[in-house]
């Protein structure tokens, strides 16, 4: 047999010297055109038959502006996750939580959640490898919290659409949560509700994977796939995204968003989130709206409140959970969940 | 004769894997046996946790995102 089939550099694509220097050329023109939008939509919302300063065309200018903006980001922050979540797995997360017991297990779980890569689809699969491994119930709820809720794409867009500030707040206490429920219900001793056959398992067997060396190129390769993966399935998430932030953006009035969803009604944080955890979308699709409900006069906590009960409590990871948790622990981490966030809304709401 | 296993839940990537696994041995021309594992638990007790992944005869060679063509041809060689 040839050496070559160990070589995978070699089987399909470009030559290495492409990507080194493809890579930066495509990420500087990138910027480039970043830097251009603001002048490119108001020309082609001036194409539009109507005046730029009504409802309609304010929305046009929000919606025209927000799609190329947001899909930039998005495709930048995916790429470099991506790259980034190259040196990390699933695998490697299980043998580092693995050894720690101590109190510490729950904000390194969290901190692991956010740089690990994994899809909601195969969570029941990471949810059992990591219990059978010994790995803390807790500990492990730490680690699937942060998952969605600290994503960097969300990160990204928050730090693009609506600021560095309001990105800070939401990583501070996105990851605060995470730690805080997954202590809380490692303490409340849950076991018992797990499914039964979960129970029985004994430590399943490392999976005992061939470590792979990967070369610079490969990480790049993998970056562009997340690319291709992640921006071809949320495409149409960030439109409607968009529209309806467009369409808050042009035609809800202050005064009517000031009394829903402002600081002094106190009632719209639960409502806040009662509405956003059967509201499945990523943070791509709900980064749009929270820029278009603050630039409303939203009060934050309420639209902190709102995003993190959307991107951190999904009703279909739920169904898929139930597979390995009996509903009375699918409902405790919601309410344990669920109480983070509502304390996270109520304080800023009180505080600012 | 190979036994290959591909397990994942039966989401889109997986199908693509089973896919690849089957292209890839008719190229070669090797004799494999295709078995798709969709339950969770028998999954977990394989011992992947990201899927799509792959064994060949008992031995789990790759685990979490599309296999490469390359390694893949690899696997089913030897």
């Amino acid at each position: 047999m040839t050496t070559e089939i160990h070589d995978p550099a070699r089987h399909r694509g470009a030559p290495d010297w492409l990507w080194y220097a493809g890579v930066p050329v495509v990420g500087v023109v990138l910027y480039l055109l970043y830097g251009q939008l603001i002048p490119i939509s108001e020309w082609v919302t001036a194409l539009f038959p109507v005046a730029r300063n009504s409802h309609t065309g304010e929305a046009i200018a929000f919606f025209v502006y927000d799609v190329p903006k947001v899909l930039l980001l998005l495709t930048g922050i995916v790429f470099v996750t991506g790259v980034l979540r190259s040196w990390f797995s699933p695998e490697k997360t299980r043998a580092i939580l693995a050894g720690k017991r101590q109190i510490w297990g729950y904000p390194l779980a969290s901190l692991l959640g956010v740089l690990t890569p994994f899809c909601s689809c195969s969570s029941v699969p990471l949810f059992i490898g990591f219990v059978s491994a010994g790995i803390p119930l807790g500990v492990t709820f730490s680690f699937l919290i942060a998952g969605p809720m600290v994503g960097p794409v969300g990160l990204g867009l928050l730090y693009g659409l609506v600021g560095w500030e309001i990105a800070t707040i939401y990583l501070v206490f996105g990851f605060t949560i995470a730690t805080v429920a997954g202590f809380i219900l490692g303490r409340m001793g849950l076991e018992r509700y797990l499914q039964d056959w979960v129970r029985e398992l004994n430590a399943g067997p490392i999976g005992d994977l061939p470590q792979e060396r990967l070369t610079l190129v490969d990480r790049l390769k993998m970056g562009l796939d997340q690319v291709r993966e992640i921006v071809g399935k949320v495409w149409i998430w960030v439109l409607v995204g968009i529209g309806i932030g467009a369409a808050i953006h042009g035609y809800v009035p202050e005064a009517v968003m000031l009394r829903i969803m402002g600081g002094d009604a106190w009632w719209s944080v639960p409502a806040a989130v009662v509405v956003g955890v059967p509201m499945y979308t990523n943070a791509a699709g709900v980064i749009p709206i929270v820029e278009a409900l603050l630039g409303k006069g939203a009060a934050l906590g309420t639209t902190l409140a709102f995003m993190m009960s959307v991107i951190a409590l999904s009703l279909p990871e739920m169904i898929i959970l139930k597979q390995v948790l009996k509903l009375r622990l699918i409902a405790i981490f919601i309410a344990v969940v669920a109480a983070g966030i509502l304390a996270t809304g109520f304080l800023f709401n009180a505080i600012l | 004769m190979k036994t290959v296993k591909v397990y994942g839940p039966g989401c889109a990537r997986c199908a693509t894997t089973e896919q690849m696994v089957k292209d890839a041995a008719a190229k070669l021309g090797v004799e494999i046996e295709v078995e798709k594992v969709t339950d969770a638990r028998s999954i977990a007790m394989a011992g992947v946790m990201s899927t799509p992944g792959i064994s060949v005869d008992g031995k789990l060679v790759h685990a979490g995102g599309l296999p490469d063509a390359g390694k893949l041809e690899g696997w089913l060689r030897t």
